[in-house]
């Protein structure tokens, strides 16, 4: 029995838009998660013609946060076009950052506090803080308060060689140590998914996603991104999907993150990426008053936890059921999947996962979720040939299944990504 | 605050007292800025000889009771009524005594400055002990007199080098330009920087600090320091060889035509050589001398002619104009680009559509080299920068069209192309927008023809560069409605521009009397002249770059083709010359191709010499033949000055103010002449007739006399006719 929004407050997608992804490094690079965030909002509000004085909050995720603006949401409030006194907050729950900040969102306008919100994220891994030793950030700050330069100066000349050296942020998990690529890949194991299974699936997400940028339907939610200052560069699709892979190719390649047994490669991974992803959400009623017809609404959604030292990834597998629950439906009803495609091993892993009894009964349920039916599985492709900007993603897939389900006339679909810390996350859509 | 308060009735100066610190306030009645008019002057002195006999108070603070505005200057009106230079002299005489009397006032001054502290204000200010601004975007300091051919004449030639040094002087007083607070903090003009909320308070305790003697007067400190200064600054002949680059850099400016800063140097400079008193005496006696010249007379009308034209709505009777929050460009060539990158510095939202994606970059990238300017001249800030380049989203599609306000067309100058996207457009975009093409020479009711609604659709012509030049022609027809045509007009003004309205017709005003101008150096080209000579000969006149080259910047293809209208609409008169026709023949087309009648060193580049191949291609081939500067000039001239009386006997333009304004401010007449019908005035209409009679005797059908200059003789508008 569906309960959310049911109050007279369902919450309808009216719009969303992302700029193309493109991999860290590549045409993207020179823009921070900020200038992404906020170019694509306003592009967002040029195509939708929302009045400023309608938008009662915006929320984002961002999962590696910049020092000098770490309220990415607040920054892209302040948009000259946008009324000056729009609160904002930034999320963060890593990969589903972005949903995060969807369904904060969509609570608001089920609360009935709010009408209209912008929620999305942005990610430019291009961009990363480095950060100074611990010893050497102390040494500049002891320095800073010095009274005089006679005393900065000998504390700064205390400084010896290895305090210089930077940390570098790696991707692992704080409590276990593992990176997630060591993660996904104890799961292929743990889960028994072969090096060809992984292949293939990527070699499946690169062709399917060729195809959505081929006759448009994937490039219909891209704007056209004109690369400042110079604009010499106009990036118009995702730049990381390959047309011309074949497996031969994916076979070729090494395993990262075990050199000896492992089957997990950078080709059936998600690449690091660039990019911004930001949708509109109203309350039904705001959204007639105004003239916007939606996209579709959220129907249901839930977030499950387990311990990341276990299966980092599989989260999602206790996530799904309960939004099905909470929608009132069950995965028959589905006739569209979205997954989050962290790692092919992840996403192998988690659909074997629906399909275990004993995930079921972990997740509170007799029955298990069910068998997906692969040809309503990521129908244009996923995560590792569009690409992963960590705090944008969520938004992506948001946008890419209402898109695709309203196309197909699908009345219901369902959503699931994966996070890092051992969570995930579960969304089902209704078509307007 | 105030422990007594002397009741004081005054219009424009009230009095407050705060533990025997007078503090005046003025606020002059019925007007948006102070000006020092004799009225308040008047006042201000009599309300001086009260503080000073008043044994209560110790000192003063000045402040302004406008909200965003110090003092703006002088009340410009005196000026007009100068008719001698020795009258000029007195004026500045009795100036100069005020700003004496408030340097010598027994209860020392503070100037509490907030907004604009401009000419006069500023001299006032230098007259007191001490300044004091705030720290805000509205507050700045200037002398621009100069602007208005004359010179500071309240010992602002004296007292500024006195206070900033004398190059900081000079730069200020030769340009007028505005110096903003931070700047003027840090080369001494003022002394402290508040926030506005603090700057009474802090102004009182200054005062207090000066009349007990705590602190010091200003002005009496700190020269800067460095070598080059003490070289340049501190010795006779360092001044001598700043007073000459001074001067060099004027007369290569102003190619001798402004005489106002180069006296302006000479008073600075009396005061250096000969001691103070002379100089306040020179000062006196070159601002009468200036306040008398035509230039000045000029520039005063211009001055006057666009303060009336900010207050006219463009329809002259009162009706509200729309709000205009986000526009669409269509077209993001040079000149949409440009009025994007103009938009957005002023807050608009922008859409701004070309057909592909390499296009709308190409606009893109000019809207953000523009902005990127002033970003680098510190004009705006990093955040303003970012926020102005965010209000501009490009497109390949109607998208972001459904809620524009406005939408300027500059799309390639086709009438079937721009009626095909006023009919895709006027689909999209909301039922009461507004419809304004950007043509220069197609009339907007040719266009508005392919229109459903043609009562929004008017003429917004633009000039280039956009961000630089300050006209802007809105061009109505029979059927534009009062509130579209002052939405333009206000919307206009918004964007910093001067807006003159005028009625539709080919080439509307300004193209048609440049094209008249243009012609006739053709013409002149076609007979044999010397490039150079021709183009030299109207830079001396006072035009800033002579027909020729003006002629590459346009374009010759565009030239060839507004040729081409105004033929067909007005016949043989302003037929395009061989030389023109014959250039675009042989596939030049000027700066953009890199080769036109001048050499460029790349396409767009920069100008090189004549280019001496292409006189192969004029009708005289390598002859050379001689016509003498006048001439050159007044057929040019006069041709123009022609157009422009056809353009308002037939209704084209509205009134001679908005020719004068139109010519000056958007196709390079010489501001010193003060615009076209103005220098009928000036020269006398019958001697206008004259010359234009002589010259149709040989050039007919050419300068054949318009007949609104034959009524203006005949109703005796001669020469020296007051102004």
């Amino acid at each position: 029995m569906a309960t959310y929004g049911t109050n007279g407050r369902r919450v309808a997608i009216v719009a969303g838009l992302r700029t193309p992804f493109a991999r860290a490094g590549t045409d993207l690079s020179s823009l921070t998660a900020q200038e992404l965030g906020r170019t694509v909002v306003a592009e967002l509000l040029q195509r939708t013609a929302v009045e400023g004085e309608e938008i009662d909050g915006v929320v984002f995720g961002t999962v590696v946060p910049s020092v000098l603006a770490p309220n990415i949401a607040r920054e892209v409030a302040l948009l000259p076009m946008l009324p000056k006194g729009i609160p904002a907050y930034t999320v963060s729950r890593a990969c589903a950052s972005a949903n995060q900040a969807i369904t904060d969102a969509a609570d608001q306008i089920v609360l009935g506090h709010s009408n209209v919100l912008i929620a999305g994220g942005a990610e430019s891994l291009s961009n990363i803080p480095i950060l100074h030793s611990r010893r050497f950030s102390e040494t500049l700050v002891r320095a800073s308060k010095a009274k005089s330069a006679g005393a900065r100066v000998k504390t700064l000349a205390r400084t010896r060689p290895r305090d210089l050296v930077p940390i570098t942020p790696a991707i692992a998990e704080p409590s276990t140590g593992e990176t997630m690529g060591e993660s996904a890949e104890k799961m292929a194991k743990l889960n028994h998914i072969s090096r060809e299974e992984q292949d293939q699936f990527a070699l499946r997400s690169h062709r399917l996603a060729a195809a959505g940028t081929q006759d448009g339907r994937l490039t219909a939610e891209i704007m056209p991104f004109y690369v400042p200052p110079k604009y010499e560069i106009v990036e118009t699709r995702d730049n990381g999907i390959r047309t011309d892979t074949n497996l031969e190719a994916l076979q070729a390649l090494k395993p990262v993150f075990d050199r000896r047994y492992g089957t997990v490669t950078a080709g059936n991974s998600s690449p690091l990426t660039d990019g911004a992803a930001a949708v509109i959400l109203m309350s039904d009623e705001r959204a007639a008053a105004l003239g916007y017809k939606p996209l579709a609404y959220i129907r249901s959604y839930a977030y499950a936890a387990l311990d990341p030292g276990e299966q980092l990834l599989q989260a999602p597998v206790l996530a799904a059921p309960v939004a099905l629950r909470r929608a009132g439906l069950s995965l028959r009803d589905i006739d569209l999947v979205e997954m989050h495609e962290a790692f092919a091993a992840q996403v192998l892993s988690n659909l074997e996962g629906f399909e275990s009894r004993k995930w079921a009964e972990r997740a509170g349920f007799s029955h298990p979720v069910g068998e997906v039916d692969r040809s309503r599985l990521n129908v244009m492709g996923g995560s590792i040939a569009i690409g992963h900007p960590f705090g944008a993603t969520g938004a992506r897939i948001t946008m890419t299944l209402a898109h695709e389900l309203r196309r197909r006339g699908g009345q219901f679909g369902l959503m699931t990504v994966c996070a890092a810390g051992g969570m995930g996350f579960a969304m089902v859509l209704e078509a307007a | 605050m105030s422990i007594a308060t002397i009741p004081y009735a005054s219009r424009a100066l009230s009095l407050d007292v705060d533990n025997g610190i007078a503090v005046v306030t003025l606020d002059v009645p019925d007007e948006s800025v102070n000006t020092l008019g004799p009225a308040v002057v008047e006042e201000f002195t009599a309300l001086l000889d009260r503080i000073e006999r008043d044994s209560a108070m110790s000192a003063v603070v000045f402040m302004s009771g406008k909200p965003e505005n110090f003092i703006a200057g002088a009340d410009i009106q005196q000026f007009t009524a100068i008719n001698s230079a020795s009258e000029g002299e007195a004026l500045s005489r009795s100036g100069q005594a005020v700003m004496d009397r408030i340097e010598r006032l027994r209860t020392p001054m503070v100037a509490a400055i907030h907004g604009a502290c401009l000419g006069g204000g500023l001299e006032m200010a230098l007259a007191c002990a001490y300044r004091i601004a705030t720290d805000h975007p509205k507050t700045m300091l200037a002398l621009p007199e100069v602007t208005l051919g004359v010179i500071p004449g309240a010992g602002g030639t004296q007292r500024l080098p006195r206070t900033v040094g004398l190059r900081n002087a000079l730069d200020m007083i030769l340009t007028g330009k505005n110096v903003r607070a931070k700047k003027a903090l840090s080369m001494g003009l003022i002394d402290e920087l508040v926030h506005p909320a603090i700057l009474r308070d802090v102004a009182v305790d200054r005062a207090r600090k000066l009349a007990d003697g705590t602190i010091a007067r200003a002005g009496r400190k700190r020269r800067s320091r460095g070598i080059t200064n003490l070289a340049l600054e501190g010795t006779p002949m360092g001044r001598r060889v700043v007073f000459n680059k001074a001067r060099d850099g004027v007369v290569e400016k102003t190619h001798g035509h402004y005489p106002a800063p180069l006296a302006a140097i000479e008073a600075v400079r009396a005061g250096y050589d000969q001691g103070s008193e002379r100089g306040f005496a020179e000062e006196a006696r070159l601002f009468g001398e200036m306040s008398v010249t035509e230039v000045c007379r000029q520039l005063v009308y211009l001055f006057f002619a666009t303060t009336a034209l900010k207050k006219d709505n463009g329809v002259g009777v009162p009706v509200d104009p729309l709000p205009v929050d986000k526009i669409g460009i269509l077209g993001a060539g040079f000149m949409g680009a440009g009025i994007a990158s103009v938009a957005a510095g002023r807050g608009t939202v922008v859409r701004l559509k070309d057909a592909d994606t390499a296009r709308v970059s190409h606009g893109l990238r000019a809207v953000n080299d523009v902005l990127r300017e002033q970003l680098v001249k510190k004009r705006i800030t990093r955040r303003e920068f970012e926020d102005e380049i965010s209000l501009v989203g490009g497109t390949v599609d109607y998208s972001g069209f459904q809620n524009v306000d406005l939408l300027v067309e500059a799309v390639f100058e086709d009438l079937a192309l721009k009626q095909q996207v006023l009919r895709e457009a006027e689909e999209v975009i909301p039922g009461d927008a507004i419809y304004a093409s950007n043509t220069s020479t197609i009339p907007i009711t040719r266009i508005a023809e392919a229109s459903k609604r043609p009562e929004q659709v008017l003429g917004m012509h633009f000039f280039s560069p956009v961000h630089r030049m300050p006209l802007l022609e809105v061009i109505v027809t029979a059927t534009t409605t009062a509130v579209v045509t002052v939405t333009a007009v206000a919307y206009g003004k918004k964007l910093g521009k001067h807006v003159i309205v005028v009625n539709d017709g080919p080439g509307f005003y300004t193209t048609r009397t440049l094209a008249a101008f243009m012609n006739e150096a053709g013409h002149l080209l076609d007979e044999g002249v010397a490039i150079d000579a021709l183009d030299k000969a109207l830079v001396d006149f006072g035009f800033p770059v002579g027909p020729i080259t003006l002629m590459d910047e346009v374009g010759l293809d565009v030239g060839a083709k507004v040729g081409q209208v105004l033929l067909e609409a007005f016949g043989e008169r302003l037929s395009p010359a061989a030389s023109l026709a014959r250039a675009v023949a042989a596939g030049r087309v000027g700066r953009k191709g890199g080769k036109g009648f001048y050499l460029y060193d790349s396409p767009g580049g920069k100008k090189r010499g004549v280019d001496e191949s292409v006189y192969e291609l004029l009708p005289t081939g390598s002859n050379r033949v001689e016509v003498p500067v006048a001439e050159m000039q007044q057929r040019c001239v006069l041709a123009m000055v022609n157009e422009a009386a056809r353009c308002l006997e037939e209704g084209i333009l509205r009134s001679e103010r908005d020719g004068d304004v139109g010519a000056v401010f958007g196709i390079g007449f010489p501001p010193f002449r003060g615009g076209p019908f103005r220098y009928v005035k000036t020269v006398g209409a019958n001697n206008i007739i004259r010359q234009l009679e002589l010259y149709h005797s040989r050039f007919a059908p050419r300068f054949e006399p318009a007949r609104a200059l034959v009524e203006m003789a005949e109703k005796g508008r001669g020469h020296g006719e007051p102004v």
